[in-house]
This record gives structure tokens, C-alpha cells and sequence, in this order.
């Protein structure tokens, strides 16, 4: 039983890698080798449905569907893992100083999490991109400022349990300040949490960009992004075309579903328990 | 001398110690007995200055203390190690045992090759010392956790109930080593345990055993 459980994980974790291998090789290459422009209007064969000349069908404005999935999917997942690895380092610096500090400073620091939290994320988020210009920067920062505040949650509660941890009197008996406890002791066991936390971020970030796009606030209309494609490609679903929104959705999915696959396994494996408790 | 004078220690509302007094002098074995949940571990931690007594005063060679934990000076925290009872829950899960044993020398800047003396002299060999807790057995960490107790040569070592986990023979193992230790560099030491038998091998004739119920009222 054991065995079984550990191969569909080896089996699942291979499957995940393979995929992100693959969405990479691609991204990487395909505009290298494309014969076609991803940004080609062509008006005689627009909204054809996927076939051989075109695996995922065109659009309403004749754009290959495959080819702006792969542009697209580069643009969304940069600004998304951007806009994720600045909220998780906010809520890390914000969780672990709150965590840390304990008393007044970390009463503070959470009742500002607090305040953070009460404003509607997507009208402050318009807010700061009206500050700049639109475009990846904006809307880096906006997804970045409004979403630091659940990793920051995250890596206080877990620095809370582990400031209790007798390995950490331990190092403080051996002479360890705060600062060596922090980067020794709490970063690396935090580091999966946070990894994790800034993984399930990805997909809500690609959708801030969505709907930033929308208002006419994110990315330019014209940039093939995942979020500006599912934002067409809702037009013509009410045509009944399906595959221009069905195409970009699924490669919000796969890559999101395989990073937190590696992500669910680096988490068991830098924390090692007893072997016995993994096979169960 | 290690000395705490009339320390009182609660949790919430419950007191574990009432002005409880207790000297370890160095050079000798002290015992400390008493039924579990009588506050052997709060006397230890506060004596190690992790436990900040709700009044009464420690001291650690005339020195008083007056911060604790990581406030308190890392050469006075120093002067005093503690051994921990469960073994497992001591020591960072993601360290090797060279890491473990490493650390306390990492911290004060000394040279890292005592390591592997301190690893020898413990008995722990050069293949166990590149696995994580979770690869060796309680008896293997618990020699690794006094090495590194023993790395920084503490004036006096505290032994919270440090082998009542562990079988007969890595016991004597572990006291033997404590012995040698005190005996080379004139270190106090604290025997905490419930085991009053392993206490009378352990202290002999030329220490003293308390009893932590009897000192319970003495202020």
C-alpha cells in the first residue's frame, strides 16, 4: 500500500515537471520558429474552428489561437510570477517582523493587515495602477501591494509555533541573537509555506491581470496576454466559439496545477518526518 | 555558582514554583528529584535563562542576571548549556548532526575542526554525522545534543531528565561522558531526573541530591 501511494506521488510529480519542461521549451522556442505572426489580422479566416492548419482554431480578428496561447502565456505567467514574488516578500518581511517582534509591533503590524484587508482588493488595486502609467509595471505593483497580506498571515502563525520549538531555546542557550534564529532556523522551514503560498498566488494574479485588462487599465489590448485572450474570447463564446477562451483557460490551469504539484513535494521533503509517517 | 534565589514561576494562573532556592557549585554533581509536573523543567530553563521568573533573582557566578533569552548577554548565556529531555525536539529537523554539533561553535566564531573531536569522543562516527534527525535513533541525537551542549565548554551543564528516553547502556555512555567533562574542566552540573536510583549512581558521595519537593517551601 505504501509503495503504491509513493509511486502515484513519483508518478504525479514527473507528469508535473514534464509539463512545466514542456510549457517552457515552448514558450522559450516557439516564437523563434513560428512561421506565423501571433499579431497577423486575417479577416478571411477568422473564428475557424481548431483543425489541422490551425490545432486551436483562430479568433474573431483571424490570430492563430496556439501561437498567442504560447506569446500569452509567456507575457501572464511573468507578470504573474513577478506580482506573486513581490506579495510573498511583503507578507514575508510583514509576517516574520510581526512574528519576530511579538507585543506592541506585531499587534500593530497585524491590525494593518487588518485595514489592508477590509478595502476591496480590486478597487485599491485600481488605485495604484492609476498612480503609473498603464502596463506589466502597474500592474506588478497593484497585484503585489493588495495580496501580501495572506502570506503575511501565513508566516506569522508559523513562526508563532516555531518560536515555541525547544530546538529554538536550544539556540538561543547557545548564544544564537534574533537575527541568526531568523535566517537559520525560521527562513528555511518558512520557505515551502511561502513557496507555496506565492504559487497559489500565480492564477489570481493572471486573473488581476484580466480584469485590470478589462478596464483598460492592465496590459494593452493589443498584447497577447492569457487574460486579454480569455477577455476576447468571451465575445465570441456568445457566437458559441468556444475555443478562443477554452484554449488560454486551460493554460492558466496546467502550469498553475503543476507548480503546486512540485511545490505540495518540496513542502514534504525539506521537512522531513519520520519515513513511516510519509508512507501512510 | 549557579544560584537561583526564591524563584517563583506560573503559567497563567497555576504556580509551578513557589521561592524555590537551588545552588549548583561548580566542580560537583547537584541531583534535583521530583514527581513529574513539580517544575523541574521551569527550574532548568529558568536557570539556563530561557524562563524569565515571575520573581525571585538567578545569578551565574556573582553575575546577575537581569535579561533573558536572547537578551540576556550570549557570554553569560554561554556559560551555561542545557540538555534537553526529548532529544528530537531539540535539535532543527533540517540539520545534519555535524550542523547540530557545528552550530554553538558557528555562532561564537570558533574554529569548526572541534567538532569532530567533540562528535568522536561521543561516539558518533563519520557516516552518522552526515544524517538528518530523522535518519538516527534517540540515543545517536541524544549524543549529538550533549556535544553540542559541550561545545562551547559551559561553566555548568544542566540535564533535564536527559536520559530517561534512552537504553541502559547509552546512558552510561552519556553520564560517563558528563563525568569526564566535569572532571577535566571543573563544571558544575545539574542532574535533573525523577529517577532517584539513577541519581544516587550518578551524584555518589561527593554530591548532593535534592529533593525539589522538599524545596518546595524552603524561601
Amino acid at each position: 500500500m505504501a509503495t503504491v501511494t509513493r509511486r502515484r506521488h513519483d508518478r504525479s510529480r514527473r507528469l508535473a515537471a514534464a509539463t512545466l519542461a514542456v510549457l517552457g521549451v515552448a514558450v522559450l522556442l516557439v516564437p523563434l520558429f513560428a512561421r506565423l505572426d501571433q499579431s497577423q489580422v486575417d479577416l478571411h479566416s477568422a473564428s475557424l474552428p481548431p483543425g489541422l492548419a490551425h490545432p486551436f482554431g483562430t479568433d474573431e480578428m483571424g490570430r492563430d489561437v496556439l501561437l498567442r496561447v504560447v506569446y500569452g502565456l509567456r507575457v501572464s505567467m511573468l507578470v504573474g510570477l513577478v506580482a506573486a514574488a513581490v506579495s510573498a516578500t511583503v507578507g514575508t518581511l510583514v509576517g516574520l517582523a510581526a512574528g519576530t517582534l511579538g507585543g506592541a509591533a506585531d499587534r500593530l503590524l497585524m491590525r494593518i493587515v487588518d485595514a489592508f484587508n477590509s478595502v476591496p482588493h480590486l478597487l485599491f488595486g485600481i488605485f495604484i495602477v492609476a498612480l503609473f502609467s498603464p502596463g506589466a509595471t502597474a500592474v506588478v505593483v497593484s497585484v503585489g501591494l493588495t495580496h501580501w497580506m495572506t502570506a503575511a498571515r501565513i508566516v506569522r502563525s508559523e513562526v508563532l509555533t516555531l518560536r515555541s520549538r525547544p530546538f529554538v531555546d536550544a539556540a538561543i542557550s547557545m548564544g544564537s541573537g534574533r537575527g541568526r534564529i531568523v535566517l537559520r532556523h525560521f527562513l528555511p522551514h518558512l520557505g515551502p509555506h511561502i513557496a507555496l503560498a506565492a504559487v497559489l498566488m500565480v492564477p489570481h494574479a493572471v486573473w488581476h491581470e484580466t480584469a485590470l485588462s478589462f478596464l483598460g487599465l492592465g496590459l494593452p489590448a493589443h498584447l497577447a496576454s492569457l487574460g486579454n485572450m480569455i477577455n476576447d474570447g468571451a465575445r465570441s463564446l456568445l457566437a458559441g466559439n468556444w475555443w478562443p477562451s477554452l484554449f488560454p483557460g486551460l493554460f492558466v490551469l496546467l502550469p498553475t496545477l503543476a507548480i503546486s504539484s512540485l511545490a505540495q513535494h518540496w513542502r514534504d521533503r525539506s521537512n522531513p518526518r519520520r519515513r513511516s509517517e510519509l508512507q501512510l | 555558582m549557579l544560584r537561583a534565589d526564591g524563584v517563583t514561576v506560573s503559567y497563567d494562573r497555576h504556580r509551578v514554583l513557589d521561592r524555590v532556592s537551588v545552588d549548583v557549585p561548580p566542580g560537583v554533581v547537584t541531583g534535583l528529584a521530583g514527581p513529574s509536573g513539580c517544575g523541574k523543567s521551569s527550574l532548568a530553563r529558568v536557570l539556563a535563562l530561557l524562563l524569565r521568573p515571575a520573581a525571585g533573582r538567578v545569578s551565574v557566578d556573582g553575575t546577575d542576571v537581569r535579561r533573558w533569552r536572547h537578551r540576556a548577554a550570549p557570554a553569560l548565556r554561554t556559560r551555561v548549556a542545557l540538555i534537553f529531555q526529548q532529544p528530537r525536539l531539540a535539535v532543527d529537523p533540517r540539520f545534519t548532526l555535524l550542523d547540530v554539533i557545528t552550530e554553538p561553535l558557528r555562532v561564537a566564531r570558533q574554529p569548526l575542526d572541534r567538532a569532530e573531536r567533540l562528535a568522536e569522543e561521543m561516539g558518533l562516527t563519520p557516516d552518522l554525522l552526515v544524517r538528518r534527525p530523522h535518519e538516527v535513533s534517540d540515543g545517536q541525537l541524544q549524543r549529538a545534543c550533549v556535544a553540542r551542549a559541550l561545545a562551547l565548554r559551559p561553566r555548568y551543564v544542566i540535564c533535564d531528565e536527559m536520559t530517561t528516553m534512552l537504553d541502559a547502556s547509552t546512558q552510561a555512555h552519556l553520564v560517563a561522558r558528563l563525568e569526564d567533562y566535569r572532571r577535566e574542566s571543573g563544571a558544575g552540573v545539574l542532574a535533573i531526573s525523577h529517577d532517584t536510583e539513577l541519581l544516587d549512581r550518578w551524584c555518589g558521595t561527593d554530591s548532593s541530591i535534592r529533593h525539589l519537593e522538599r524545596l518546595w517551601t524552603r524561601t
